[in-house]
């Protein structure tokens, strides 16, 4: 046992996988240690902000103390910021057509083109040929570069509450800068939000303990029936034999997933948690496995092993824990493995159709799939919300298979190089 | 010899069926046959003659389909697992290939053990229980010191083999079966585990079963020889009856077609 | 004299195992066949008697390497030759090898005929579809088996008839010399008398020159060969005729060897059957004097430190002992 242990942690192939699962699992236990808030949290207004670090606007003008930091790009950047290459050309294009010499244009001498701007634009004016989104569009880059060479700072102005008139609390200069460490709300958010608004990554990694628990409890189920219907099917044969090989032959032709859908479907919404998806992937997934331990069993129970434990006078239990059991246990556990990670695949499958658990506390991958697919992230282009679900799949059910040819490299060793 | 002792084991008609309709088949067709307490059979058969069927049925492994088997003149009953348990402390039986007849996860110990409870010897004090595997040991030239804490598969095949003789040594079973006991061993051991098996039958006298292909191994081991074909015992006798003189063709052709030594081997006969 | 169809001198060949580890199957083997004749050898399971088989061929692939010695057949020295020209120009056509449990081991999926068209394409691709079929059908028909199983799948056909026809697939480019590895340990005794009588007369008709056989049943091995060799822990220890290697052993070993025969023959049921103690020395780490020293009855102090060469003792016999062949006899009548 120990040797074999040992042989196992030094399989590549198993280690590796080992190693990715168990990070997988490290972070699902600690992040909700450092991150408290709840997994569904609406955090954001609006759908999809992109990942980054985001800082409070009030907090920064607010920030205790004031740095002037007198930077020679500043400008630069802060102007590139709004005025993308885009933009010069399309103000080009405008003056252009307004009648200013094309020669006279210069598109990355930003003073002289904003002058040129300044000069001779006129948001009411609609020049002949241009559609009226187009003509918007220019009033936007109007507004949007509105005093953006100006020195002047911005104004802080509070309202007094009674007589609503404004008064000037503090001007805002270019110059002025707050140390983030200064600002009291700075949220990161590694991977954006989702459509409702909601952190991701939090999302994601709840997402990934639920799944897991998904597939371990549809693993064990699996395993557990296939391994009861097909020792007893291999050892005691016969009639019980018949009878469980035609509900497994039944349940081979049925194709698994139209049962999934189906039953989940019965099931109803409203009782669909994590655990009940989870034995229902368990309850319709141990087909293989009884077929598969049952013909183990089949060839073991003839073995002349098993013979000499029965004339040792060792009753049916012990034989089948002492004798046959640690046989087949390594195929088990293989076939667990494997049950698992098909357990994690079958949740987002049924879940992407929008049969998966209903759920407000805690999300699972194939649920976080299904919103952002109904909420067309992939057409948005808002990788952010399924990206990183499609990768946690792959990862998890990678790291699975690994482990298990890893295995299957040391249990059989006609498969090692 | 032959019909001295005591009824020890025999059988009326006894039957066995594998399968039903179509793929009903008929391994072991009534036989009739009776071992009598100190003898040694050699049950001979090719491969599919239902020899291993019948040794089975015997050790009580499967059922029988048809027919009756009686142990000491009483019809046999195993119809308990307590009943079985009492039926298996006089009927043991050595199996063909060593490297599969032993629990790969279990040491050596457990299987000597587990001999020592089926005789009842569970409540021994362990240094008892230690004498008794040492001696047993000792009677096949092993060496228990040596094998403690090994596994059976740290053997060679002969070794597990005398192994298997020891076990037998521990139990003292009436009737042992030895189903191609030599079959998967060289010719230089099987002179070693035949001597072990003639040495534990002159000492505890038990009834000794071969079941083999070898009529040359018959020949030399055997009081009474059963020649099966199809499931059929089509001839019976004494060794020197049935293997100098036979009168069944089958049987004929069988002796025939084996090489020997001193006489010519007739290839022209095929 | 008659014609030598293969010797071999002083072949050496080495097992490398997969933690580097040298292990000497074939040590020093020397032997000689004559026109005609069949060379039985004899010995345990795992004494080098089937690396001895595929060692003959030339043809090395790992973990098999070879070390020295020199590989004759019928005149033809093929030591030195490139593997690839050994595969197309030797293995067939000039020495051809059954291996053991070949039998067992025909892909299901495919007919007789594509066997026997993989070997003829082997050797000359040019061969068409009809040409192979024709082909294949003489020889069937010289080897007196049907026709009909030339479309057969190997599950088609019972045991002896698939170990016939894989010694037809064997010897389909008229190999002058036929290595076959157990060819009928796996049988009934009635197919193994057909597959013994279709070799023999494939000796006795011409089609194949010489014959090594490689059995560990002593009787079978007594009728089929002319000459026995008995080989253990890699070496030969002892080569005579075959009724001298059964009725007249002079190595302790063959003496063991002989001594558990078992045959249905009168006078025969009540000898002592002689026993060898232990087992076959590690060949990684063999003992330095005679290999056969731990478990001999008749061991000197000198056995387990000088290695003994083989004695050549009259035509066509030698051993390996260094006792005389008058004290090895004395001591078996006073030894019984």
């Amino acid at each position: 046992m120990k040797h074999t242990l040992n042989q196992v942690f030094h399989s590549g192939k198993f280690l590796v996988g080992f190693t990715i699962l168990m990070t997988v699992l490290v972070i699902v236990f600690v992040y909700p240690l450092i991150v408290r808030t709840p997994p569904l949290q609406i955090i954001g207004q609006g759908t999809f902000f992109p990942p980054g670090i985001y800082v409070s606007t009030y907090d920064a003008i607010n920030a205790p103390t004031v740095y002037t930091l007198n930077l020679p790009d500043a400008e630069a950047r802060r102007i590139a910021n709004r005025l993308t290459q885009e933009d010069r050309i399309a103000m080009k294009e405008w003056l252009v057509a307004f009648g200013v010499p094309e020669e006279e244009i210069d598109i990355d001498d930003t003073a002289q083109l904003l002058a040129q701007w300044e000069a001779n634009y006129d948001p009411n004016l609609r020049l002949p040929g241009m559609t009226f989104a187009r003509h918007r569009y220019f009033q936007r880059v109007n507004a949007s570069i509105d005093g953006l060479l100006s020195t002047e700072g911005a104004i802080i102005a509070a309202r007094n509450p009674e007589t609503g008139e404004l008064t000037e609390k503090s001007i805002v200069k270019q110059t002025d800068f707050a140390n983030v460490n200064d600002i009291a709300n700075v949220r990161i958010l590694t991977l954006g939000t989702d459509n409702f608004g909601r952190d991701v990554t939090t999302q994601l990694v709840a997402a990934a303990g639920v799944s897991l628990l998904i597939g371990l409890v549809a693993g064990l189920i699996a395993t557990t029936i296939g391994l009861v219907l097909g020792l007893m099917a291999g050892y005691i044969g016969g009639v019980v034999d018949d009878v469980i090989m035609f509900v497994t032959n039944l349940f081979t032709v049925i194709p698994t997933f139209v049962l999934l859908i189906l039953i989940s479907f019965s099931i109803g919404q409203d009782r669909r948690g994590a655990v009940t998806i989870a034995i229902v992937i368990g309850f319709t997934s141990w087909v293989w496995t009884a077929r598969a331990v049952r013909s183990q069993v089949f060839s073991l129970r003839n073995r002349d092993h098993v013979n000499l434990s029965k004339l040792s006078g060792h009753p049916l239990p012990r034989i089948i824990f002492a004798d046959i059991l640690p046989y087949i246990a390594s195929y088990v556990v293989m076939a667990f493995i494997l049950q698992i990670s098909s357990g994690i695949l079958a949740e987002a499958g049924l879940s992407i159709l929008g049969l998966g658990p209903r759920t407000t506390e805690t999300p699972t991958l194939g649920l976080m799939m299904n919103w952002a697919m109904i909420y067309q992230a992939h057409i948005l282009g808002k990788w952010w919300a399924y990206m990183p679900v499609l990768l946690t799949i792959a990862l998890i059910t990678f790291s699975m298979n690994l482990m298990n040819t890893g295995l299957d490299q040391v249990f059989n060793p006609a498969l090692r190089d | 010899m032959a019909s001295s002792g005591n009824l020890c084991l025999s059988g009326t008609g006894v039957t066995k069926v594998f399968g039903f309709g179509r793929h009903r088949t008929l391994a072991v067709d009534h036989v009739d046959f009776a071992f009598h307490e100190g003898e040694i059979i050699s049950i001979v058969g090719e491969s599919g003659s239902g020899k291993t069927t019948l040794a089975k049925m015997l050790l009580g492994l499967i059922s029988v389909t048809e027919g009756e088997i009686y142990f000491q003149g009483k019809k046999r009953d195993i119809s308990s697992g307590r009943k079985k348990k009492e039926y298996w402390r006089n009927i043991q039986a050595i199996f063909q290939d060593p490297f599969s007849a032993y629990n790969t996860f279990h040491k050596i110990d457990a299987v000597l053990l587990d001999c020592i409870k089926l005789r009842g010897g569970g409540g021994l004090p362990k240094e008892e229980k230690v004498r008794l595997m040492t001696e047993a040991c000792s009677f096949v030239n092993l060496k228990y010191a040596e094998l403690t804490n090994k596994y059976p598969f740290e053997l060679s095949g002969g070794q597990m083999q005398r192994l298997m003789i020891a076990r037998i040594f521990l139990l003292k079973p009436k009737i042992l079966i030895a189903d191609e006991p030599t079959s998967m061993i060289d010719a230089c051991s099987r002179a070693t585990i035949l001597d072990y098996l003639m040495k534990l039958r002159d000492e505890t006298g038990m009834t000794l079963i071969f079941i083999t292909h070898d009529i040359g191994l018959a020949y030399y081991v055997s009081d009474t020889v059963y020649i099966m074909e199809h499931g059929r015992f089509v001839e019976s006798g004494s060794a020197d009856e049935v293997i100098l003189h036979p009168k069944q063709p089958y049987t004929r052709r069988l002796i025939s077609d084996v090489p020997k030594i001193y006489e010519e081997w007739d290839l022209s006969t095929v | 004299m008659a014609r030598v169809m293969l010797e071999v001198r002083d072949l050496t060949t080495k097992y490398i195992t997969r933690y580097k580890e040298d292990v000497y199957a074939v040590d020093h083997v020397s032997l000689k066949i004559e026109e005609g004749k069949t060379l039985g050898i004899a010995g345990e399971s795992g004494c080098g008697k089937s690396t001895l088989a595929l060692s003959l061929m030339g043809y090395y692939f790992p973990p098999l390497h070879y070390m020295s010695g020199e590989i004759i057949i019928d005149g033809q020295n093929i030591t030195g030759m490139k593997p690839d020209d050994v595969r197309k120009s030797i293995l067939g056509r000039e020495i051809a090898y059954i291996p053991q449990a070949a039998m067992n081991a025909l892909n299901p999926t495919r007919k007789v005929i594509d066997f026997i068209g993989d070997v003829v394409r082997a050797h000359d691709p040019t061969w068409t579809k009809k040409m192979i079929y024709d082909h294949a059908r003489s020889l069937f028909e010289r080897l007196g088996l049907p026709a009909e199983v030339l479309q057969k799948y190997p599950v088609e056909l019972s045991g002896g008839m698939k170990q016939r026809t894989v010694i037809a697939v064997a010897v389909t480019l008229t190999p002058k010399v036929l290595i076959a590895d157990e060819p009928s340990s796996a049988l009934d005794v009635t197919s193994q008398k057909m597959v013994i009588k279709m070799l023999r007369d494939l000796m006795e008709s011409g089609f194949i020159k010489a014959m090594i056989f490689i059995t560990h049943e002593l009787p079978l091995l007594y009728n089929v060969a002319d000459d026995i060799m008995v080989m253990y822990a890699g070496q030969i220890v002892e080569s005579a005729s075959a009724k001298q290697a059964v009725f007249d052993p002079l190595h302790p070993y063959s003496k063991g060897l002989m001594g558990s025969i078992i045959v249905p023959e009168s006078g025969l049921r009540n000898v002592k059957l002689v026993a060898i103690p232990g087992a076959p020395p590690n060949l990684k780490n063999p003992p330095p004097g005679c290999r056969f020293a731990e478990r001999c009855k008749y061991v000197q102090a000198e056995c387990k430190v000088t290695s003994v060469p083989l004695y050549e003792v009259g035509y066509n016999r030698a051993y390996r002992c260094i006792l005389s062949e008058t004290e090895l006899r004395r001591a078996y009548e006073h030894g019984e």
